[in-house]
């Protein structure tokens, strides 16, 4: 049996639509089976893991939670996704927005005003971006490949704030944790509503996906994103700098990594730790092709991917099964959005007789 | 042993993996695939040959289903991109975030665990060389493999006509297919070629390097293996010269911290990485010299017209 691929005439609507509600039905059913292989009752182990956390509060609240840093680093990256940028990096650009943001709060532990919030939200936007402009001008300058540079400041960013927090900031009342002192109040990104932990880091994710839509599909700007990623020089015949959209799209994206940083740190942790990411900037990368590069699916695409880390967590309690399962949903997940969306663009044949493809053989 | 022996010693062991996982990523590459998923194929490798040696007692079953885990494992990205003409970037990205997942879930039962390290293999005569003898010729089956890999993709890739025609199907898919070369059907076998290699230098890790299974212990050795393609322009030897480069940065903080030389440790693990960034700039800065050595059709998707 053989696969052949026929390219449709114009690519499906209606399939563009069905694609990643196909892949999430691929993903349960795959789901389904590795828990029947490790000896769970399936039936019970998918419903722990994608229903039951949408039926009590404290859940729902940490839905948000980790939805807000997977939208808006997410929202980021299907800019720079869909301009032919290839922005990695954002688990290091996220850390990087944490600590300058943390500069204010620990740095400054004595100052007690209302400008800290801000003040922090902004170096946090600033950290991020300044760390995305490398890999940006090394691409836009000296032609270097971005992919594995971005990659390669994760690395870096992770030792560096394991540095921070075991070195110079470490808190002097800790007892030897490596860990920052406690935000003050005033540092701490305020809840949305009084029922729970969501803080208002979700609603910059909602704020930040809704602009970035109405950007991509009423501006110029949108406009150049699109014709430059899909095609160079046909962007250059339209008087559109592909080295702008370098930056433009890496500082973007990068500015966005940066707050969610900052946002996790002053509403989640509280302080500044060696591990403050349990992946968010790799996962925000599965969320920005589930929601097909598109804000308003990213937003959606998010909350899925923030309900398979609750998930894990659920069924690790009551089934004990390895919390690792999530990172293998979240795996499973992008490789059933990538098949589906070849359905877009082409028909998908079996061809089963090799005795018709022999005679067509010989007809040549 | 003297001090200066010792050290090589390192750096061979730290190097090994990162000039396997490259030289299968360069005949990749040579044949036009991208495939970024070395990270995940090479942390499968590393997982499932920890997992078979505890089962069998023997590692060298570990080092089969290394080779044979990452080979299975790179088909998936094989039938995405190849198959399903998927994007080249964004199922290397997959297969490493999901490498790391399913690697995570099969060395759980493992982990703490003391390993089985693979033993050296002492080759009479050539063993008793003074200084060579033992850098070079009481070494574990893995380095011998990683020098044999080296030696036989240049041949394979410059002298032989199989070779040729990969080559060719790397700079231009479509005169290819034109000639009557089975484009797909090869890309496949170099895709798996690739996967084989990753999973070869994931055993390594886990029964040479540190006999041990560790969560996500590649820690970026696939990506870095990535870069020395790139470092090494696409040339068998280059590797070999760039990876022992890199194995010669990466385990430098063990020196400096025996040495007692006082730079915070974290800077000194940052070095590969930067090393990385730095070698990477200085190789593509001159634009005419990358676009020669590139394979043409590198990362472009082919559908062959019927």
């Amino acid at each position: 049996m053989r696969i052949e691929l026929e390219k449709r005439p114009r690519p499906s609507a209606l399939l563009s639509i069905l694609s990643p509600f196909l892949a999430l039905g691929l993903t349960v059913i795959a789901g389904g089976i590795m828990f029947a292989l490790i000896g769970k009752n399936p039936v019970a182990a998918l419903y722990g893991f994608f229903v039951e956390p949408l039926t009590d509060i404290w859940s729902l609240h940490e839905i948000a939670v980790k939805a807000a840093p997977l939208i808006l680093i997410g929202a980021g990256l299907s800019v720079c996704y869909r301009s032919n940028n290839w922005n990695i990096g954002a688990e290091g650009q996220f850390i990087m927005g944490a600590i300058a943001g943390s500069i204010v709060p620990v740095v400054f532990h004595g100052w007690h005003s209302p400008l800290v919030l801000p003040l922090m939200l902004i170096f946090g936007m600033i950290g991020g971006a300044l760390y995305a402009a490398i890999p940006a001008f090394l691409k836009a300058h000296m032609n270097t490949n971005e992919i594995l540079t971005s990659l390669m400041l994760v690395y870096i960013a992770q030792l560096f704030l394991d540095w921070l927090v075991r070195g110079p900031w470490r808190s002097p009342d800790a007892y030897n944790f490596p860990v920052t002192r406690d935000f003050a109040r005033e540092a701490i990104l305020p809840e949305m509503i009084a029922s729970g932990r969501a803080n208002l880091g979700f609603a910059f994710a909602i704020l930040a996906a809704i602009g970035l839509w109405f950007m991509m599909r009423y501006t110029l700007k949108g406009f150049e994103i699109s014709v430059l990623g899909q095609s160079e020089r046909a962007g250059r015949f339209a008087g559109f700098s592909s080295r702008r959209m370098i930056w433009f799209s890496m500082l973007l994206s990068g500015a966005l990594a940066g707050l969610a940083g900052i946002s996790e740190v002053s509403g989640v942790i509280g302080k500044l730790q060696p591990i403050i990411s349990p992946g968010y900037g790799f996962t925000a990368i599965i969320v920005a092709f589930l929601g097909r590069l598109n804000p308003i699916g990213i937003i959606a695409a998010g909350l899925f991917l923030a309900l398979t880390y609750v998930g894990g967590e659920a069924v690790q309690l009551t089934l004990n099964v390895s919390d690792k399962i999530t990172r293998v949903f979240q795996g499973l997940l992008l490789f059933f959005v990538l098949s589906c969306d070849t359905l877009i663009q082409y028909r998908i044949r079996l061809v089963f007789s090799r005795l018709g493809r022999s005679s067509e053989g010989g007809a040549h | 042993m003297g001090m200066i022996e010792a050290i090589l010693l390192t750096v061979i062991t730290a190097a090994t993996p990162l000039v396997i996982a490259s030289l299968g990523e360069l005949v990749t590459e040579r044949a036009g695939v991208l495939n970024l998923g070395v990270e995940g194929m090479m942390i499968m490798g590393a997982a499932l040959a920890f997992a078979a040696t505890q089962a069998t007692g023997s590692p060298y079953v570990g080092v089969l289903a290394g080779i044979a885990g990452g080979a299975l494992f790179s088909l998936l990205f094989g039938f995405l991109t190849l198959t399903l003409v998927a994007n080249q970037v964004a199922t290397g990205l997959a297969l490493t975030i999901l490498g790391l997942g399913v690697s995570g879930q099969i060395g759980e039962p493992f982990v703490g665990m003391s390993g089985i390290k693979l033993q050296p293999i002492v080759i009479p005569l050539l063993a008793d060389i003074p200084f060579l003898g033992p850098l070079l010729f009481r070494q574990d089956l893995i380095f011998y493999l990683s020098i044999a890999l080296v030696i036989g993709i240049s041949w394979f890739l410059f002298s032989s006509r199989a070779g040729l025609k990969l080559r060719a199907i790397g700079d231009n898919h479509a005169s290819a297919h034109a000639l009557g070369i089975h484009v797909i059907r090869t890309r496949y076998l170099a895709v798996m070629f690739g996967g084989a290699c990753a999973g070869l230098a994931g055993a390594q890790l886990s029964l040479v390097y540190t006999p041990q299974w560790v969560e996500n212990m590649s820690a970026g050795r696939g990506w870095i293996a990535l870069a020395l393609v790139v470092f090494a322009s696409w040339r068998p030897w280059r590797v070999l010269a760039g990876g022992y480069l890199f194995g010669a940065v990466s385990i430098s903080q063990l020196h400096a911290q025996a040495f007692g030389i006082g730079i915070p440790s974290q800077f000194l693990s940052a070095l590969p990485y930067l090393a990385t960034v730095v070698v990477l700039i200085l190789i593509s800065h001159n634009r005419r010299v990358t676009l020669i050595n590139t394979p043409a059709s590198l990362g472009k998707p082919f559908v062959p017209d019927r």
